[in-house]
């Protein structure tokens, strides 16, 4: 699976993408999270409140019940933030 | 039609080539972001550095393209999204619509600029006097967007 970070989420975990081998019980977005806390501190910084991380899985926009599998690639981000200041 | 860039944009030139030679059309909406000076809060923004995630920005506007066109007579349609480093004064992004009447026009311009600040996958960094920070997304952007479902 390729795991890819953007924003602050990529400055606090401290890279921008990475090639990981899921462990087999982490079938959903929302335990996806849960395992990558898991993972140090940057990582359990940046997803300290999950009310500010948004999950894209394939390019698309996912909800934390959304399934998770090897050949995805799954995007962590902070809500969007286009268009003009206005 | 879709195009994300680095380089600036002429707005004259872009609905030229859109909308130029088209009989049937009779209106055309347009829609430019600025890159402002004034901060909601904190010192002055002196740049601003736009991130993006290429595979889904593209994805993601041309959905958003699809469905204004589907909810309203276009003939034409263009977004043009700018990312990187860009300066107060700079243009971001141009959304183009173009139709045979005004009302549709207007609105599919509207509702294409409003979806965009939420869906697109785009992230602000400010630089100001005090250091660089990240721009929280807003609860009025999402209300903006959320006016148009069920509505058209």
């Amino acid at each position: 699976m390729t795991l890819l970070y953007f924003a602050w989420v990529r400055e606090q975990i401290g890279r921008d993408a990475e090639e990981i081998v899921l462990p087999s019980d982490v079938r959903t977005v929302a335990a996806l999270l849960e395992w990558l806390r898991s993972r140090g501190d940057g990582y359990a910084r940046a997803l300290e409140d999950l009310s500010v991380i948004r999950v894209a899985v394939n390019q698309e926009f996912a909800t934390p019940d959304h399934a998770v599998g090897d050949g995805d690639e799954i995007a962590l981000f902070p809500p969007v933030t286009g268009g003009a200041a206005s | 039609m879709i195009r994300v860039q680095k380089e600036d944009f002429d707005i004259g030139a872009e609905i030229e080539a859109l909308t130029g030679g088209d009989d049937e059309i009779g209106a055309v909406a347009s829609f430019v972001g600025i890159t402002r000076a004034d901060a909601s809060e904190g010192p002055a923004i002196t740049a601003m550095t736009l991130e993006h995630y290429p595979a889904m920005t593209e994805r993601q506007l041309a959905a958003i393209e699809a469905e204004a066109r589907e909810r309203w007579d276009l003939t034409a349609s263009l977004i043009v999204h700018r990312y990187g480093r860009l300066e107060p004064g700079e243009r971001i992004v141009l959304v183009v619509t173009a139709a045979s009447h005004r009302r549709a026009a207007l609105d599919a311009c509207a509702f294409l600029i409003d979806w965009l600040k939420t869906k697109a996958p785009f992230w602000k960094r400010e630089e100001t006097a005090d250091g660089p920070r990240w721009v929280a997304a807003r609860a009025a952007d999402d209300q903006a967007a959320e006016r148009w479902r069920g509505a058209s």
